[in-house]
């Protein structure tokens, strides 16, 4: 795949998330440059130690999301809890508190959608290891704008459900293992 | 590599579509929603175009401006009321530690709920007013430009299955007190104590369209200004600015901030992380 194709990444994960994170965003290598945006399903009551966590064994820059922030390159962005969080024209977050969505506040459906909208055919979404089906309508609506959609594979995912909703919509072109998954991503986008 | 330009064609009509409809929404009633973060609003538009079942954001357009009782249904979609009793009990607990023992200080103290939803917030200080006898010095403007929102908060009645989870925010935010007190379960709601609301009057306020109403010691808004771009946000801090006595408090939401805003300059920093805010007497701390 020839490099800047895709401009941007947006992961949602659920339960068993934290483990699939780490092993993903661990082996980016220091050149990654394309951003991330993750939604992991929290309890709204967490601080932003996922980030913090996140960023001490990262080469990336990972950082909880602030309001009106611009997204930009080498960067990982989770969303904070209780939040939705979304993509704008502008290229920037912002954040709504509406109802949940699946359950789920943040929402992978409402990140997954609003990124679609932006980055059309240049957006990567990779659902991961879950319990419920929050994701499967925004990788639905990536692959109608034309993007690229990764599901875990269920067998090597924590938790099967949310990945296999998704393969379930048939709109998942890949379904990777993490280790698949990872080494897709650097091979991406890896100008070092 | 080329964007398919059937698909860009459809995104950028919709948003063509977006813009037009609400200046219809904003020309016809009033309500500006045009400076409004555009992803959300597009979201909720979407949304409702689903589920009334109209082929394009158009065919919206001529709904709300001309079938009855449909811009009710919009104002409904774009005003997001979700809220809760003491959410995020550490800004509470805060505003309890810092602000009321200076509030404490003046004889009399109005404060401003702006964007009260459905009245929780309001009430959840009213408590806390309370129990640092200050509730009867208090007048309390609690604000939205929803009217319906408005209608439920003048009732103080609330779904009894919510009740345990406000009672641990309650603690959280250094309750002291036995919850309960303040209210009697009916059926499946909580009726909350009539006396709190004797010093709020609930009124019809818009941050956009409308200007400042009173001159006071704390502003309340939170989780309004996430809805808002920029330009608004600058402008809508000028007005708290404005309605705010020197050495007068603001309290924002968790994700809101004063840090890029014109009047950042005029504030300082009481607690960075529960976004509360104090007005400098003139140029001084
Ligand atoms: C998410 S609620 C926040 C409620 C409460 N402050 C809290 O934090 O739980 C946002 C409220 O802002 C109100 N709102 C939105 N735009 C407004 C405007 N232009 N003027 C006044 N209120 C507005 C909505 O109607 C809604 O009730």
């Amino acid at each position: 795949m020839e490099e800047s194709t895709y401009k941007v990444i947006v992961i949602g994960a659920s339960a068993g998330g934290l483990k699939a994170l780490k092993k993903i965003i661990s082996g980016l290598p220091k050149s990654f440059c394309m951003p991330i945006l993750i939604v992991q399903h929290l309890s709204p009551r967490s601080d932003g130690f996922m980030a913090h966590y996140f960023n001490q064994l990262s080469h990336l820059q990972v950082k909880e999301a602030d309001e009106k922030e611009p997204i930009r390159p080498n960067h990982i962005y989770i969303a904070p809890a209780n939040y939705h969080m979304l993509v704008e024209l502008n290229e920037t977050i912002s954040f709504t508190v509406d109802e949940k969505v699946s359950y789920a506040r943040p929402s992978i459906d409402v990140l997954f959608e609003s990124a679609a909208r932006v980055y059309l055919d240049r957006l990567i979404g990779i659902i991961l290891t879950g319990a419920n089906e929050d994701g499967a309508a925004g990788i639905r609506t990536i692959k109608s704008f034309g993007g690229l959609t990764i599901a875990q594979s269920p067998e090597t995912a924590e938790v099967a459900v949310m990945p296999m909703a998704a393969i379930q919509t048939e709109c998942v072109d890949l379904i990777l293992s993490l280790d698949e998954i990872s080494n897709l991503l650097s091979s991406l986008c890896n100008q070092g | 590599m080329s964007i398919k330009p059937e698909i860009n064609q459809i995104v950028v009509t919709q948003d063509i579509e977006t813009d037009l409809l609400l200046e219809a929404v904003y020309h016809r009633f009033g309500y500006d929603f045009r400076d409004y973060n555009k992803a959300h609003i597009k979201r909720r538009i979407l949304h409702r175009m689903q589920t009334t079942g109209a082929r394009s954001i158009s065919e919206m357009q001529h709904k709300v401006l001309h079938e009855e009782g449909f811009i009710e249904v919009i104002l409904r979609d774009l005003s997001i009321n979700v809220t809760e009793m003491y959410r995020d009990p550490s800004f509470y607990l805060s505003i309890r530690n810092e602000v009321f023992p200076i509030l404490k200080t003046y004889p009399f103290i109005k404060i401003w709920h702006a964007g009260c939803a459905t009245g929780e917030e309001v009430y959840s200080f009213a408590i806390m007013l309370k129990e640092e006898g200050l509730l009867n010095r208090a007048q309390i403007y609690a604000t939205d430009f929803n009217p319906l929102v408005l209608e439920t908060a003048r009732k103080g009645i609330y779904p009894i299955s919510r009740i345990k989870e406000y009672t641990q925010n309650y603690q959280s935010a250094g309750g002291n007190q036995s919850f309960s007190d303040y209210y009697i379960a009916k059926y499946d709601s909580v009726i909350l104590d009539q006396s709190l609301r004797k010093n709020i009057v609930f009124a019809e306020h818009n941050l956009v369209t409308d200007s400042v109403f009173a001159e006071v010691h704390l502003v309340v808004c939170r989780n309004v200004l996430i809805y808002f771009n920029k330009d608004l946000q600058n402008r809508v801090v000028k007005l708290f600015n404005e309605s705010l006595v020197k050495g007068g408090f603001l309290g924002l939401g968790s994700k809101e901030n004063l840090m890029f805003t014109d009047v950042y300059e005029k504030f300082y920093v009481v607690d960075a992380k529960e976004k509360i805010y104090k007005k400098k007497v003139q140029g001084v701390i």
